[in-house]
């Protein structure tokens, strides 16, 4: 099922400056440049300046770029940029078709204003959609915030707005990880003469950066790779996207609408604006109060019977725990989405790790168990949305989807899928003859031990459900010792039994090594591409990746039989390498683990895996 | 709509109630019972959703959908609901504990966010299920297991926080009062939006006899005031006790003395949309000015849930995608033979 996925690290990256020949855009590129060589990065730069001198401000002709690549294996500025800074409308109009595919722009939309675009020729008053940019746009305040920063520095409102370029400098500097002592270091020698306006550049340089970090400002210093040969129509796609595509597929596949309780967390929030967007598709999308409310909306809303689900991340987890407690209760089918973060705590929110997964599998109160499942790659988020909808509606089961910072905002080509590509999803409704007769009783269940879904609405299906445990038959409150037991064992046996509907695990390089790297969720890009090098190489190796997480596969325990030794990678201290250790005792594990807040390197993946072979 | 008519057996469940005896909930069950009947929504187009806590039991002796969450979420798991499947008439019932310490925040957004559901308010000032703490509408000093050196804070006042956040709803009754709860717990569900109904209750084990100051028998008639929309404020045992404008404030006078006559005292107006005068009638508690029970407000305002879903209708049509796929095609893509 999965595609051959690779994850390069971008080698280098090609920023952009663009704004009026007065913004200093030549001075804003330089610093980031002599910065990124004082990293030991190799630097490329082409500064294209206007030929007029001075031409009129905010026109055309008086736009002024500086391009610059920086990384390793820089042999040009590059042909076209990655991000891309736009100080003003026109500098937009003339710079945005150097955009790479995927790219980032980033405007200072105090500068979009009517004259603005008047100046810069354009004929309606959306610049985005007349120039029919399709990448993501940051729009950031620039000059007002600069002007903010500099309320109080006595500089007059012209030198205020000079340092407006020191702002865009300082977003980038955050973008890019690019230590601010550097940047301060080259303005202080480049204003040595002028203390006041050193000053104000250090204030609003701090002040950019500042900014990057509060609105979570990140771009992707990955490429995620899909290979899809078989022909169709395709298009560009992060993970969050797909998420919620995936979800809108699963509602026109079981026939219910789509509910989605959510409240804003990085790096989840996209889930949520795209949702919001398709309303055009039937979506009812709800920014809730809080995390909590997201979840008991969504509990709500699949009681009354939407296809519900709550998108977050791991602090937003953790507050749903206890409505998730409930929908094990209650046996109502809910999907809950983490996009996983850096943690503890608030962590590193723009970030990528793998720590929540203890957390979807364990962290509630009681015997709470729950379906797991995690996306492999950006384009995986689709298939897995939609499985955990699927899950959740079938089994009438909460279901936690682990995605990842990395795949969640990472994109990749995608093949759009054909109509009937995905399945119908059963939703469980309540055998007609047991309404007729008036024998329905709510805990009733299914060969399979799921119980059924009345809509509410429907005649002869009123029944409570509640938080407090239930008599197995009558479905009436009950504190019988037995039952509570009882009960217990069949919401346990229940979840269990979705191995039986999910797929068998695969084993892709090479099937006859004595190596098995087995790794779950968003590394498989980079596993996959380490496993194909070290074949290559000469290291015979095969690779297992778990997307099904609880229950497992029905054949793990076979797969992991076959091999000499068994390798977990993951981005955490090891806790599916525990989570498969406790349940297949006589597995020898070894483990590489990485809690850096960023992806696995692919290199890392070879040497590491290569150095536990050897000295085994 | 349905022809049917419904007694208030109807949305009787065949659940024992377990209750204390002597504890307020009994009656209110009775009359909420009484006032679905009235409404003639069929039990099974009713929704009885509850958080947890003495009252939050309810929705179980209810032939109704039921559900009982968790403690505070109510309110959310309500709103979801009800945007979920407009067509169903839903109740919510919270106590003072549930609905305005651990879920104050879903409380407020509830009310300001106008989801047509009818909150039901048990205020008995106790936490009685966990037995006997303060909890946020007891009086300051009021001695509990939790404060045995009384309480040193002040308590909220319900309607206060509805006003806070923007409600056009609101009503009050006492346990007791039997007509008067049935009366406005049907007013509640006729209005759309959020309704907030407080009812005084008492609970008999761990806070008996809190509200007798207003509600015994003896001094009701003249510590209370029902309101009536479009009627005169008038109250007393003789009726001959009014209301009337002091300034900015309310003042209670005896009709025919002081120069105050029957032209002298208000009339409610439960409809107008300023809520100014609602709020000093919400705040009267029994001691200066009589407790104001009935419907202290009533003014039409949109729902969140038909914004819900006229949203979702205007931008289907204008977009006119029947299918994911079709919005996928129209955006930018490209074909691999």
């Amino acid at each position: 099922m999965l595609e051959n996925t690779n994850v390069k690290t971008l080698d280098k990256v090609v920023v952009r400056f663009s704004g009026d020949s007065g913004d200093g855009m030549q001075l804003a590129g330089n610093i980031f440049t002599n910065v990124s060589a004082g990293l030991g990065n190799q630097v490329s730069t082409f500064p294209d300046y206007p030929a007029e001198i001075r031409a009129p401000q905010g026109s055309l002709g008086g736009v002024s770029g500086f391009q610059v690549s920086v990384g390793t294996g820089v042999h040009t500025p590059g042909d076209a940029c990655d991000v891309l800074i736009a100080m003003n409308a026109a500098a937009l109009k003339t710079n945005h078709r150097f955009l790479k595919s995927g790219g980032v722009i980033i405007v200072d939309i105090d500068s979009f204003k009517e004259a603005d675009l008047r100046k810069a020729q354009y004929s309606t008053n959306t610049p985005f959609e007349e120039l029919g940019i399709k990448a993501q746009i940051v729009e950031v305040p620039v000059t007002s915030m600069t002007k903010a920063a500099l309320a109080d520095s006595g500089l007059d409102n012209k030198s205020v707005l000079k340092c407006r370029n020191i702002f865009a400098l300082g977003l980038v500097c955050w973008l890019f990880d690019r230590p601010l002592e550097s940047a301060l270091h080259h303005l202080r020698k480049k204003f040595v003469k002028k203390p006041a306006v050193f000053e104000a550049n250090a204030k609003v340089l701090q002040a950019g950066f500042d900014y990057g970090s509060n609105i979570h400002a990140s771009v992707s210093t990955y490429r995620v790779e899909t290979e899809d040969p078989r022909p169709g129509v395709y298009t560009d796609i992060n993970g969050n996207t797909a998420t919620a595509w995936g979800l809108i597929m699963a509602s026109e596949k079981c026939g219910r609408p789509l509910f989605l309780g959510s409240y804003p967390i990085t790096p989840a929030t996209d889930i949520l604006h795209e949702l919001a967007k398709r309303k055009d598709l039937g979506v009812k999308a709800c920014q809730m109060e809080d995390e909590i409310a997201g979840v008991c909306s969504a509990i709500g809303a699949a009681f009354a019977g939407d296809l519900a689900v709550t998108s977050t991340s791991g602090p937003g987890l953790a507050l749903k725990s206890e409505g998730i407690g409930l929908a094990v209760m209650a046996e109502l089918p809910l999907v809950v989405i983490d996009v996983q973060r850096g943690g503890p705590s608030t962590g590193l929110p723009t970030k990528t790790e793998q720590t929540d997964l203890m957390q979807a599998l364990y962290g509630r109160n009681g015997e709470s168990p729950v379906a797991v499942v995690a996306p492999a790659s950006p384009t995986d988020c689709f298939t897995m949305a939609f499985e955990a909808c699927r899950i959740a509606v079938e089994h009438m089961t909460p279901v936690i989807l682990l995605s990842d910072a990395f795949i969640g905002n990472g994109s990749s080509a995608w093949r759009v899928p054909d109509e009937d590509e995905y399945p119908a999803i059963k939703t469980p409704d309540v055998p007609r003859e047991l309404l007729e007769n008036g024998t329905w009783r709510p805990y009733m269940r299914a060969e399979d031990l799921h119980r059924f879904w009345p809509m509410s609405g429907t005649e002869g299906a009123t029944h409570r459900l509640g938080g407090l445990e239930k008599d197995a038959e009558t479905g009436a409150i009950s504190n019988s010792p037995e039952n509570h037991e009882k009960m217990v064992m069949l919401r346990r046996q229940k979840v269990a039994n979705i191995a039986n509907d999910i797929p068998l695990l695969d084993v892709c390089g090479n099937a006859d090594a004595d190596t098995l790297l087995v790794g779950w969720g968003g590394t498989y890009g980079h596993l996959r591409s380490a496993c194909d090098e070290l074949n290559a190489q000469g290291t015979p190796v095969a690779l297992a990746h778990f997307r099904y997480i609880n229950p497992l596969p029905a054949n793990t325990a076979e797969v992991l039989a076959r091999y000499k030794r068994v390798i977990v990678a993951e981005l955490n201290t090891g806790m599916f390498a525990d989570y498969l250790q406790c349940r297949y005792p006589e597995t020898r594990i070894s483990r590489i683990n990485k809690i850096q807040g960023q992806p696995f390197s692919v290199s890392e993946l070879v040497e590491k895996t290569r150095k536990i072979i050897e000295e085994a | 709509m349905d022809e049917k008519t419904f007694i208030p057996g109807d949305f009787k469940s065949d659940q024992a109630v377990r209750w204390c005896p002597g504890c307020g909930d009994h009656a209110i069950l009775n009359t909420l019972h009484k006032a679905m009947a009235a409404l003639g929504v069929p039990p099974h187009k009713t929704a009885v959703i509850s958080g947890i806590g003495c009252s939050s039991r309810l929705p179980y002796y209810m032939n109704t959908y039921g559900f009982h969450t968790i403690h505070g979420r109510a309110a959310a798991v309500a709103t979801g609901y009800k945007v979920a499947n407009p067509e169903m008439t839903v109740w919510q019932i919270s106590g003072d504990g549930d609905g305005l310490a651990i879920g104050g925040n879903h409380f407020i957004h509830a009310v300001r966010r106008n989801v047509d559901i009818n909150i039901v308010l048990f205020n008995n000032k106790i936490y009685g299920l966990t037995k006997g703490q303060y909890s946020p509408t007891s009086d300051r000093g009021f001695v509990s297991k939790s404060s045995p050196y009384g309480t040193v804070e002040d308590p909220f006042i319900p309607a206060e926080l509805v006003f806070g956040a923007r409600g056009n709803f609101f009503a009050r009754s006492i346990d007791v009062e039997l007509d008067t709860s049935v009366k406005v717990l049907e007013a509640a569900a006729r209005h759309k939006g959020t309704s907030v109904v407080e009812i005084l209750q008492n609970c008999v084990i761990f806070n008996n006899g809190i509200h007798t100051g207003i509600t015994d028998r003896e001094v009701r008639a003249d510590r209370t005031i029902l309101l009536r929309h479009g009627e005169k404020m008038l109250f007393g045992k003789n009726m001959d006790r009014g209301l009337v404008q002091d300034g900015f404030l309310l003042k209670a006078v005896n009709v025919g003395q002081d120069g105050y006559t029957l032209d002298d005292v208000l009339v409610h107006d439960a409809h107008t949309p300023s809520n100014f005068l609602h709020q000093q009638l919400a705040m009267m508690d029994g001691h200066e000015l009589p407790l104001a029970v009935g419907v202290i407000r009533d003014v039409e305002a949109p729902t969140y849930n038909d914004g819900v879903s006229q949203q979702v209708e205007e931008v289907r049509a204008r977009k006119g995608f029947s299918k994911l796929r079709d919005m996928i095609l129209a955006g930018d893509t490209w074909t691999v033979d």
